[in-house]
């Protein structure tokens, strides 16, 4: 059971992914550099967050042409479990595999603070072992992170239960509905922006917590059901 | 074949709010005692030098390479694109 982390020139938050992974929860992860056009043998794949290409004409549109998407494309319609981060929900956002787009946050700047979020589905392969309404405390750092859709397309997130996580009271992006997380309706792809690699240890947590790391353990729980 | 500038002006859908042009408008337009000016909304401009047989061939080439390249987000954004004229070939 093999997890890719992909990573492009500009992610940033890979190593802390692949740290987690392989030093807090002993997984196998490994890097897989974008221009890669094969992702045989790998059962799940995260893209980490960071500023794929600077950012450069909007958040993850030059990484979404990257050769390896379409092998996250091919993957994902497999229903291996895709997961972005940040940057790397951009990406997913981008490459048409999550619907809406992310917009410049309604305040115009770079915000980086701790938040709460709650699971609003546990469906999805990184959510089924929380609890639904379940708070976790996690941090923001992004500038365009405001998640919008047409009305049309939220009515079906919400009905469909693609909602995976809401900002719990303070909503740092202006996100509609305080969406901070979603996914395809078939559920296997997950895009967030709040960072759970930066979480999910409790000496990184002001207030001593590390239950973002129930995002990743439920990955693993869900692979190894999948054997 | 010629040299034609075309312009590609993207522009966020109605329903996207836009708090860069809402800052424009309340703190500098607004305070500036320019009270007649009721909304203003802000865009991205690109200015694409092309060679093409016609202006057709130069507005249709563009317009098909941002839809393909998702030189703007059909999701959020609308796209004009406009032939300005020919440029002057320098050697």
């Amino acid at each position: 059971m093999k997890i890719g982390i992909i990573v492009f020139p500009g992610s940033n938050c890979d190593k802390d992914v692949h740290h987690v992974l392989r030093h807090v929860l002993n997984a196998d992860a490994e890097f897989i550099w974008h221009r890669r056009d094969n992702l045989n043998g790998y059962d799940a794949i995260i893209l980490p967050g960071g500023f794929a290409y600077g950012d450069r004409l909007r958040a993850g549109v030059i990484a979404a042409f990257s050769p390896v998407m379409k092998e996250v494309k091919r993957l994902a319609g497999e229903g291996k479990p895709v997961l972005g981060v940040c940057n790397g929900f951009q990406i997913l956002v981008e490459s048409g595999l999550l619907p809406g787009a992310l917009m410049k946050n309604n305040s115009l700047k770079f915000v980086c603070k701790w938040t709460s979020i709650t699971v609003e589905s546990n469906r999805t392969p990184f959510t089924h072992a929380l609890r639904p309404k379940q708070e976790i405390s996690i941090p923001v750092a992004n500038q365009e992170g405001r998640y919008v859709a047409d009305p049309k397309t939220l009515e079906m997130l919400e009905h469909n239960n693609q909602v995976v996580f809401r900002y719990h009271n303070d909503d740092p992006n202006g996100s509609a509905n305080g969406i901070a997380g979603i996914s395809n309706e078939e559920g296997n792809v997950v895009g967030m922006m709040p960072h759970p690699e930066r979480a999910s240890e409790s000496i990184l947590n002001p207030n001593g917590r590390d239950d973002a790391v129930m995002i990743f353990r439920s990955l693993l729980g869900y692979m190894e059901e999948q054997k | 074949m010629a040299k034609y500038l075309v312009s590609v002006i993207i522009e966020n859908k109605p329903y996207i709010n836009d708090p860069e042009g809402e800052t424009i408008l309340k703190d500098l337009i607004a305070k500036g005692g320019y009270t007649s000016v009721k909304s203003v909304r802000t865009a991205k401009m690109l200015s694409v030098t092309i060679e093409a047989v016609d202006g057709k061939d130069a507005e249709d080439t563009v317009r098909k390479l941002c839809d393909e390249l998702r030189i703007y987000n059909p999701v959020v954004s609308n796209c004009k694109v406009e032939v300005i004229g020919t440029v002057q070939i320098k050697n």
